[in-house]
């Protein structure tokens, strides 16, 4: 075991995958000697070379056309995005073809590729480089989508996603990159992509979220236990989609309260998925109406206003008083 | 400090070696063995009599929309029968001859265009990919492709078709910039029709040629008669050797004509004259060949009319065969197959409403 960063544990996870699976190649914009702009790759172009680590010109559709092309002759490209707010570029390749080539070949073709992007706030980026859009390929069928929240689960779930037979488009928090440590083992580790996870139990109230806004729910639940000796539980989802709602239902029916946490803005994100799934299988257990706390629906400002923007724990204790008051 | 011209490397070639009222260029003339010609020929006349009769049965109401190749059978044909079967196959839709050429089944295009999947879906056996309808998206597939042929140390190539609206697109220009950059094995065949539904070539690009973008990627250009097969085949085979050998990548222009109609949903007297139409028609790629092999004693008014009846034969039983199938196929339960390799548990929940929905309608009727 050693207490890794983020970006220290999916380095680990690639670089353990790469040395088991010539397969799997890496590509991107400023990869290799620059380890990519997080530095995740770091050190991996000396490892591997260039036939693996390919540092490309600097366009994201063609980044990931290209991986899909490779995936279809039977490699395992995982391309990085450089942030996604520049992964919008990639759309077209990834609704028109990596979602569909299984389906639309019959099953001759599968797109086993992972496109890796770092996303939302908090690190006091410029423009385009702090959204929160994960929505766009939850919606898109035929894809996976995957957000871990913490170094040692960032590392099972990108060696997972290598490893998946499908495309799973991996949203990498920024904010958490370097936010803390966790003990990350050696030995090659993974989750299931399509679980979610319970990281906190209680008995009075779900919180639902996923990703960097991990961290304030947690501090929202703690505080509410310190100040209000309220025992919220915590459910992790780690993948929006496939989205497993057995757990957060099962949680629902028992506490009859429940509240959606995430930085994306509110209309028609994961929170307006997670609410209709609850309508349609824990209708009758809620007790009061179910609270969203997330990012509202306009451009994300600049980040001298970022921080009233997203959720933080003050305002996630302050929602979850309401929905306790009744 | 001076101003001086900039000595760019490269040119661009014009190749045409049987010109439009069928006289050849000897000299250029490539080495073909009958029986390929005859091979190539024979699956020219099948493409043009399929359209024909794939026309008829849209009119007929029998398939639904569907995009005619006739006039290009040359230009995509000559292309891909300098292939392997091992090599990659990327069709952009208006390649019905070529894929003819690499093994699809007619009754297969039947089906695709009758809205049928199982129409798309490619036998293990064929290293090709199912048509692509967003223009000049499959062109980066090629690269990814032709990059693992290559990592992977085989001697295989891509070769990737396109229209000239492809040329304006970014992914065309991503697709030859990234081989240029990577030396990957492929080849790109922009099939220039002229048209890109309404919008005419000139109006589509500045450049003199498409051909010509080869250059500001660094890799190779050429421009061909389009309508003439030996010139494409010698272009292709060219560019095929130049990949196989570690050359790099190839950018072919095919000059050619969409004679008929972009799509069956499309009317062209909206935007192009009867008289452009007959003069390209004058330009035909299949009654040129017709008198070259003609000349080489290949050929006889006996044996052509055997290979047109043989052809529409051919045809026919497809339409039969196609129209059979059909009757089998459809059970709207199987859309759920292969949207992921497991089926989770979401679609799985789906899936099940279907079939309830569908065992509703059954038992009570549609708005029981």
């Amino acid at each position: 075991m050693a207490k890794l960063t983020m970006v220290q544990a999916l380095n680990l996870a690639l670089r353990q995958e790469m040395e088991t699976d010539d397969s799997v190649i890496l590509l991107g914009e400023d990869i290799g000697l620059d380890g990519g702009v997080f530095r995740v790759t770091d050190g991996l172009i000396n490892q591997f070379g260039e036939e693996r680590v390919l540092d490309t010109p600097l366009a994201e559709s063609a980044i990931a056309g290209m991986s899909i092309g490779m995936a279809i002759y039977g490699l395992k490209p995982v391309c990085e995005i450089q942030f996604s707010g520049f992964s919008y570029q990639t759309f077209h390749q990834i609704e028109n073809h990596a979602a569909r080539f299984r389906c639309r070949s019959g099953g001759r073709f599968q797109v086993a590729m992972v496109l890796r992007a770092p996303y939302g706030g908090g690190v006091r980026a410029i423009e385009h480089h702090s959204e929160s859009r994960e929505a766009y390929w939850a919606h898109t069928p035929g894809l996976k989508m995957v957000i871990p929240s913490g170094p040692r689960n960032a590392r099972a779930l990108l060696v997972s996603a290598m490893r998946d037979p499908d495309p799973v488009i991996f949203y990498e928090p920024k904010a958490l990159y370097r936010a803390f440590r966790e003990e990350v083992p050696e030995k090659s580790e993974t989750l299931p992509i399509g679980k979610s996870q319970l990281v906190r139990p209680g008995k009075d109230l779900t919180m639902i979220s996923y990703g960097a806004m991990m961290r304030p729910t947690l501090e929202a639940a703690a505080l509410l236990k310190e100040k209000d000796g309220v025992e919220a539980e915590v459910i992790d989802l780690l993948t929006l989609a496939p989205l497993d709602d057995e757990l957060f239902v099962k949680s629902v029916m028992k506490t009859g309260r429940a509240m959606v946490i995430h930085e994306a803005p509110r209309s028609f994100g994961a929170g307006a998925e997670i609410v209709s799934r609850l309508m349609e299988k824990a209708f009758y257990y809620l007790e009061v109406p179910i609270e969203r706390v997330t990012g509202f629906d306009i451009v994300p400002p600049l980040f001298s206003r970022e921080n009233a923007y997203f959720p933080n724990a003050g305002r996630i204790l302050r929602c979850a008083r309401k929905a306790l008051k009744n | 400090m001076p101003r001086e011209e900039i000595n760019i490397s490269g040119k661009v070639e014009y190749l045409s070696i049987l010109n439009a009222s069928g006289e050849l260029d000897a000299d250029l003339e490539p080495d073909i063995r009958p029986e390929i010609l005859l091979k190539l020929y024979r699956t020219m006349v099948l493409g043009r009599q399929f359209d024909k009769r794939l026309l008829n049965l849209q009119r007929q109401g029998r398939i639904g929309t569907f995009p005619p190749t006739s006039g290009q059978e040359a230009a995509h044909l000559g292309a891909a029968a300098v292939l392997e079967p091992s090599d990659w196959f990327v069709p952009a839709f208006r390649e019905t001859a070529a894929e003819i050429w690499r093994g699809r089944l007619l009754e297969s295009v039947i089906l695709y265009y009758n809205g049928f999947n199982e129409g798309a879906h490619i036998p293990p056996d064929r290293n090709d990919l199912p048509l692509s309808v967003p223009v000049a998206s499959q062109i980066l597939h090629a690269v990814g492709l032709a990059w693992a042929a290559k990592y992977r140390q085989t001697d295989r190539i891509a070769m990737v078709f396109f229209g000239d609206g492809a040329s304006s697109q970014g992914d065309f220009h991503e697709g030859l910039n990234f081989a240029g950059v990577f030396q990957v094995p492929a080849v790109f065949v922009c099939q220039n029709n002229q048209w890109a539904i309404s919008i005419p070539r000139a109006k589509q690009t500045r450049s003199e040629t498409i051909a010509q973008k080869a250059l500001a990627y660094g890799i190779t250009g050429i421009q061909v008669d389009g309508n003439d097969i030996l010139a494409v085949y010698a272009a292709a085979q060219e560019a095929a050797q130049r990949a196989r050998s570690g050359g790099g990548p190839t950018l072919i222009e095919c000059v050619t004509y969409r004679l008929a109609v972009h799509t069956t949903a499309d009317d062209p007297r909206r935007y192009r004259t009867d008289a452009e139409v007959a003069q390209w028609q004058q330009r035909e790629p299949i009654s040129r060949f017709q008198k070259y092999l003609t000349a080489k004693g290949l050929l006889s008014d006996e044996k052509n009319a055997a290979i047109e009846s043989a052809v529409l034969d051919e045809i026919q039983a497809a339409v039969d065969r196609a129209e059979a199938q059909m009757k089998a196929m459809g059970d709207p339960m199987d859309m759920f197959d292969h949207a992921y390799a497991e089926m989770p548990p979401i679609l799985q929940a789906q899936k099940e409403e279907l079939a309830r929905e569908l065992t509703a309608i059954k038992e009570d009727g549609d708005y029981g």
